[in-house]
């Protein structure tokens, strides 16, 4: 155990150490540095730090958790989180690219030419992205008090300050350059265990091949068919059909959780800070490489955790395990709570079923899946220790990107677009620093004090992105004729329904009883669960704006040139717009 | 002008093109008929089940890829592409 901690420190002290020294070398010194690391980012650096700005603690921690007690419905997070860069690469970025400005509120207000509508994208933006970072800190502040054994409300402060230290000082460029050395520890914290847990149970070292061949137990059963056997002997759903809700409900969520992907503004943020539209284009390719890497990893991850965990409670069917030999993970983490067992037919043994009478493993945390996957899997300490540094990095660099996204809104879009125009650059840049630190402490006061609703708001985030940003965006280049009026109200209405159904199953801002249909399932419009309702929000705000749009004005002349423009990498309509 | 609208008609192609592929392996394969498929196996994986957790995210990769190449050929042909 001592042995453990001082692994774990040295891995977590360490990766902090190569965060402040890359971000005192990539120190930002204009606005442009700060805003978008000067334009100078190669795709394959930006692809990365778009995989590391992407996958949060909840791709990292989280996901494959999912995936492992959803079997294949857990497949909408690996579809709906990749799909999303299908979009980004063809529809939104290379054109938002060549406009050549610093943030998507920016964005709007020159293509639909109104204040308004920038201050209501600020609006957008800023909700989205403060519910996001609520919970990386949450997720620092677990992961040091899991491994480290800090407090962990002093955990979050030491969080807080390094993520302050290196995106304030830093800006775009040293957040860039520190999100590179982040993807690099996650992904080895990541993969590094599913090698060896791979090579454990199937004898082949590559997860995505593993999960598809046969046992190394001698047994020659494949992977998969052993799980759907022991899953169903016990009364679970067969895990490589068990579909979530239903078709409808899993398409809709798919679909939302793409289109959500493809409107969150730190996300497309990052696609100002290369050189040209092909890079753009390209960098969504490198993105999603890097991405695909943990994202097809993680299904593997997930499935081999599953068989390892029901392996360990019943070794072979019928002879369950003695709750007094219990191995150590599992008494380290009935410490936390997150695993709880009660022996419900007094025989000392732990059994764990799907029915709820009988089951013994009363609380199964699916978060644990991942951080306690290389103990199940008695893997040496030094990769375990690698596992709690990977983890805060997915945290870290997150919080990073999503701070960046909220003090350019406020210091570029507020300050210096509509409030304090005359503003100079270097008051732009302090008030961007500044908003950066009240940030950060707002994050932390609420990641110290969750509010109720912090899990409900992040269907929340994708909500708003999938039926307000996306749709503002994707009509705002492919139409050249789309209004404001059409834009607003297209907005308006999407986040409306979208919010309308979130709030009525899951109470107005998420406080409990206020729902007025219940979370109940039959009410729920065919079958489509409130996460999953962004799409249909989109599918509205589409809608209206078109039919606003057959009885406004086009939009003028000046603008549909602007729209032609940046349809194309060159133009001399640039050069017209200058003179 | 001319131009320009042709350059962005093909673009629109090819957009149409992925986006019908991006559909059918995720969406379709994935998700629509993945009953189906899964009656088709590969190694150890049912087809359909591949589909949702693997062939889908593959999928995504060659798409965006092929959808840049194919723009700095047509950048080069309607003679757009940047220094």
């Amino acid at each position: 155990m001592e042995q453990l901690k001082l692994f774990t420190y040295i891995a977590v002290f360490g990766s902090f150490t190569l965060y402040f020294v890359i971000a005192w070398l990539a120190r930002a010194k204009s606005t442009s540095d700060f805003y978008v690391a000067g334009g100078g980012i190669t795709p394959m650096q930006n692809g990365m730090a778009i995989g590391a700005d992407w996958m949060s603690a909840a791709s990292f921690i989280s996901m494959a958790g999912l995936i492992a007690f959803l079997g294949y419905g857990g497949s909408v997070f690996l579809m709906g989180w990749t799909g999303g860069y299908v979009l980004l690469a063809m529809l939104l970025a290379p054109y938002m690219r060549k406009h050549g400005k610093f943030t998507v509120p920016e964005f709007i207000a020159d293509r639909y030419y109104s204040k308004t509508a920038r201050v209501v994208a600020v609006i957008c933006l800023i909700i989205a992205s403060l519910t996001y970072i609520i919970g990386q800190m949450k997720g620092v502040g677990v992961a040091f008090s899991r491994f480290l054994e800090v407090e962990y409300d002093n955990g979050l402060y030491i969080g807080m300050f390094v993520v302050w230290v290196y995106a304030v000082l830093g800006g775009m460029k040293g957040i860039t350059y520190t999100q590179i050395a982040q993807y690099c520890v996650l992904i080895f914290a990541y993969t590094i265990p599913a090698v060896f847990i791979s090579l454990q149970l199937t004898g082949n070292p590559i997860p995505q091949l593993g999960l598809g061949s046969t046992l190394a137990d001698g047994s020659g059963m494949y992977l998969l068919d052993k799980l759907d056997l022991v899953v169903t002997d016990l009364g679970f759903k067969e895990y490589t059909t068990d579909n979530m809700g239903g078709t409808v409900n899993m398409f809709a969520y798919t679909l939302s959780l793409m289109i959500g992907t493809a409107g969150l503004p730190h996300v497309i943020m990052r696609f100002f800070t290369v050189p040209s539209v092909k890079a753009a284009r390209s960098s969504a390719g490198y993105a999603l490489v890097f991405i695909a890497l943990l994202y097809t990893v993680a299904p593997a991850v997930g499935a081999m955790a599953r068989l390892n965990l029901m392996n360990t409670i019943e070794p072979v069917a019928g002879q369950n395990m003695e709750y007094a030999e219990r191995p150590q993970w599992f008494k380290d983490w009935e410490k936390t709570g997150l695993l709880k067992y009660e022996d419900k037919n007094g025989d000392g043994k732990v059994q764990y079923t799907a029915n709820a009478e009988t089951n013994e493993m009363v609380k199964v945390d699916r978060d644990i899946m991942v951080l306690a996957n290389p103990a199940i899997a008695n893997l040496p300490n030094w990769v375990i220790a690698l596992v709690a540094a990977g983890g805060i990095a997915a945290a870290l660099s997150t919080a990073a990107g999503l701070l960046l996204a909220i003090s350019s809104s406020v210091s570029h879009d507020l300050m210096k677009g509509v409030f304090t125009p005359d503003i100079s650059e270097k008051n732009e840049l302090l008030a961007g620093r500044v908003v950066m630190t009240i940030s950060i402490m707002v994050a932390g006061y609420l990641g110290l004090n969750p509010p109720g609703f912090a899990a409900g708001t992040v269907a929340l985030a994708f909500g708003l992105a999938a039926s307000s940003i996306f749709p503002a965006l994707m009509m705002g280049i492919c139409s050249k004729r789309m209004n404001i009026k059409g834009a607003i109200w297209g907005m308006c209405s999407g986040i409306g329904v979208t919010m309308l159904y979130v709030f009525q199953h899951k109470g107005v801002m998420f406080i409990q009883g206020t729902d007025f249909l219940g979370g109940l399932e039959p009410n729920w419009f065919f079958g489509i669960s409130p996460n999953a309702f962004g799409v249909i929000g989109a599918v509205v705000n589409f809608s209206v704006a078109f039919i606003i749009l057959q009885f406004s004005e086009d939009a003028p002349e000046e603008i549909q040139e602007m729209v032609e423009n940046f349809r194309t990498p060159v133009g001399e309509v640039v050069a017209a717009h200058d003179h | 002008m001319e131009n320009k609208t042709s350059y962005w008609q093909e673009n629109l192609r090819l957009i149409f093109i992925c986006l019908i592929i991006w559909f059918i392996v995720s969406f379709g394969f994935g998700i629509l008929l993945v009953e189906q498929l899964n009656e088709f196996r590969l190694g150890g994986y049912k087809l359909g089940f591949w589909f949702a957790q693997q062939g889908s995210i593959y999928t995504f990769l060659g798409l965006i890829f092929w959808y840049t190449k194919k723009m700095n050929e047509l950048d080069i042909k309607y003679n757009v592409e940047e220094e």
